[in-house]
């Protein structure tokens, strides 16, 4: 299990990252003081539910937030270097040859006009310095390597004659033909079937290793991040609840929140009567508690979970924004 | 026609031979002047089950295996295009309208998304009086707001939430008036059509958790639909794997899951994501589903099976009984070619598919 993740120079650093949107009533505040690193490498697994703010988190890192939303404030550091501040036509070099991403939907994220190859030459031919005829044939390793059969004839095809999976391998090959050193994967394997996403995990664990590039995985489906990341980041309505290694927060959640999130996942052969339940459902962002966003549904809330915001403090290998660590520390 | 999963108990539904077959064929003259083939797409290819009074059955498949097919047929949304739908002793694809009416109100159906199946313009309490008042099952204006009121309560809703829109709810909310409507005109079965995959987990607890209450509380029969295995576990007596239009495997939910027998059953356990940790590589499973119109001859998973010889490629094998009670259709189970599950606890969610990955490294 890789725990070096702060004694290495980080990739990529999120310090106190807020978004909003500006509406009628005044501005909301969708992702609220979010603070990571990520290693060099290293797969994130970001988890929550819908509205939890983990897909606007990554869209806020590869600089694609659209209008109302907006970095209402921290820092993103890529690198070493300040990106949320970049102007498009700066961030554009960046995206696609450091950043690179994929999206849950990859019929949408391919042209359907253009064949597969082309958008791949396209691509690398934009982000390297690469003749025509070298990024072809790059582009047909590529597909080879993302396990499309018979490469050289498929490069040629159109996006509707590939299946839900095959596409998904071209999003992932497009994603990494410039060798990004970080990956944005947004829900990769929610719209594929289940003996594609475990083939789709593989691959995407396999190629991101390979070509030494660090993820982000956005997901609301914990058995994926489980099985795939090295550290796990818990978001609810906007904040970081819990981040740390993998295997503490599955096996051992200390939030209130990942507890409840962990026990009512059903799993096979687990014989159970009832799952345990999180009553309600997540606040919305105009209707946002005092205090800890969890303490309506929290079965261990205080009095002071209502005025208080918790603070992330330092629990094992992770950290924990809930007032029942804060005594501890 | 046999039944597949009841001892003893008479079903409370079953299906016979059920088929169910789409004309995709190009229109005639197309037929004729370009010679194009017509073509069927066998969404349903003869199945039969049965579901005892007051269990839950469930049709697990990944997406274009018929199963939502198989939802519709027993509603009534389709015509089949052959085969039965006995209900209670009645086969309900060959009654008069007028006798039909009785039996749809004993069925009823929970929609996937609880988005597009209330409507936006009605509010909760005529959404939930509405299968009521079409089978004229209240007498006065008073009669029916205390049954809403009752049913949202059931459900675990408020009472005046009667008085909202449904784009007043989360998804959760909604999907509890959908329950709520399906259970007002007092069915026996329910058919549930992937009713949490639009959920998030923590309300898709609530959710399984409520439909279990209910079915315990007002003793319903549930025909279950969904692509995953875990909810699948944790609501069902009886689970029937789907693949390509029939069944491959079907049983006691926990013989199926704790002793899988078809090599599709299997992969379909290897696929489920291992919260146990253990950081096993999962066995690359090749290939895809096929495509429903040219299904591949024989066995339609032969070309996906790791134990597939020229008798698969060749001969559709048929269900037939294992030791234990399920029922299996793959010729290498007949010929005994299965290689065995080790025994062990099943206690832990990922066993099952470590001993598969032992086991199928020979083949």
């Amino acid at each position: 299990m890789q725990t070096m993740t702060h004694s290495a120079d980080p990739l990529l650093q999120v310090r106190d990252l807020s978004i909003a949107f500006d509406t009628r009533h005044g501005p909301l505040r969708a992702v609220d003081n979010i603070t990571f690193d990520l290693a060099p490498g290293e797969i994130l697994g970001m988890v929550g539910e819908s509205g939890a703010g983990k897909s606007l988190t990554g869209t806020a890192i590869t600089g694609l937030l659209e209008r109302p939303g907006h970095i209402s404030g921290g820092e993103i550091h890529f690198e070493g270097q300040r990106i949320d501040t970049l102007s498009k036509d700066a961030m554009r070099p960046l995206r696609g040859r450091k950043i690179g991403a994929i999206f849950q939907d990859p019929l949408t994220s391919l042209n359907p006009l253009l064949t597969v190859g082309k958008q791949l030459v396209e691509t690398i031919q934009t982000h390297m310095a690469m003749s025509k005829d070298a990024a072809r044939k790059r582009a047909i390793d590529l597909l080879a390597e993302v396990g499309i059969p018979a490469p050289e004839q498929r490069v040629d095809h159109y996006p509707h004659q590939f299946s839900g999976g095959m596409r998904q391998r071209v999003v992932i090959a497009l994603a990494l033909c410039a060798d990004p050193k970080l990956v944005i994967a947004d829900e990769p394997t929610t719209a594929l079937d289940v003996s594609i996403q475990a083939q789709i995990l593989a691959l995407l664990k396999k190629m991101c290793r390979e070509h030494g590039a660090a993820v982000i995985l956005v997901t609301h489906d914990m058995g994926v991040i489980a099985e795939t990341a090295d550290r796990v980041a818990v978001m609810y309505s906007g904040r970081l609840v819990e981040i740390g290694p993998v295997e503490q927060v599955v096996k051992n959640p200390r939030h209130p929140y990942t507890k409840g999130l962990m026990g009512s996942i059903p799993v096979v052969g687990g014989g159970l009567k009832r799952l345990t339940q999180i009553d309600g459902a997540m606040p919305r962002l105009t209707d946002l508690p005092s205090g800890c966003a969890f303490h309506p549904r929290c079965p261990k809330a205080t009095e002071a979970c209502t005025r208080v915001k918790p603070s992330a403090v330092k629990v094992d290998d992770g950290q924990v924004a809930c007032l029942l660590y804060e005594g501890a520390q | 026609m046999q039944t597949v999963t009841t001892q003893g108990t008479e079903p409370l539904l079953s299906i016979t031979g059920m088929k169910k077959h789409f004309d995709l064929s190009p229109p005639l003259l197309n037929r004729m002047i370009e010679r194009k083939p017509a073509q069927h797409l066998r969404a349903v290819d003869g199945l039969d089950i049965a579901i005892p009074k007051g269990k839950t059955f469930s049709l697990v498949g990944e997406s274009g295996c018929g199963k939502s097919t198989v939802a519709k047929l027993v509603v009534g949304l389709y015509g089949p295009t052959e085969g039965q739908v006995i209900f209670d002793g009645a086969d309900l694809t060959d009654l008069e309208a007028s006798q039909r009416a009785d039996y749809r109100r004993r069925i009823q159906m929970i929609f996937q998304d609880p988005y597009a199946s209330l409507n936006p313009r009605w509010r909760v309490r005529d959404i939930i009086a509405e299968p009521m008042r079409s089978f004229g099952l209240v007498g006065s204006k008073q009669e029916e707001r205390d049954e809403v009121a009752r049913l949202l309560e059931l459900v675990g809703l408020n009472a005046r939430d009667g008085e909202k829109f449904p784009h007043e709810f989360s998804g959760g909310q909604r999907q509890r008036i959908s329950i709520a409507r399906a259970i007002s005109s007092r069915p026996d079965f329910l058919v549930c059509d992937e009713p949490t995959s639009a959920l998030d987990v923590s309300v898709q607890a609530q959710i399984l958790n409520l439909m279990r209450d209910l079915q315990e509380e007002l003793g319903l029969t549930y025909l279950f639909i969904s692509h995953d295995l875990a909810v699948v576990d944790f609501m069902s007596d009886y689970v029937g794997v789907m693949y390509l239009g029939r069944l491959v495997e079907v049983g006691p939910a926990n013989e199926v899951f704790h002793n899988p027998t078809h090599p599709y059953t299997r992969l379909l356990m290897d696929t489920i994501p291992d919260m146990g940790m253990t950081r096993r590589d999962r066995a690359p499973v090749a290939g895809e589903v096929p495509n429903p119109i040219n299904p591949p001859p024989g066995c339609t998973f032969h070309p996906r099976c790791p134990l597939a010889n020229a008798r698969c490629k060749a001969e559709p094998p048929q269900l037939r009984a294992m030791p234990g009670d399920a029922r299996v259709s793959c010729h290498a189970a007949e010929e005994g070619r299965i290689p065995p599950l080790a025994k062990g606890p099943q206690a832990q969610n990922d066993e099952p598919t470590m001993q598969l990955r032992a086991s199928a490294g020979g083949a």
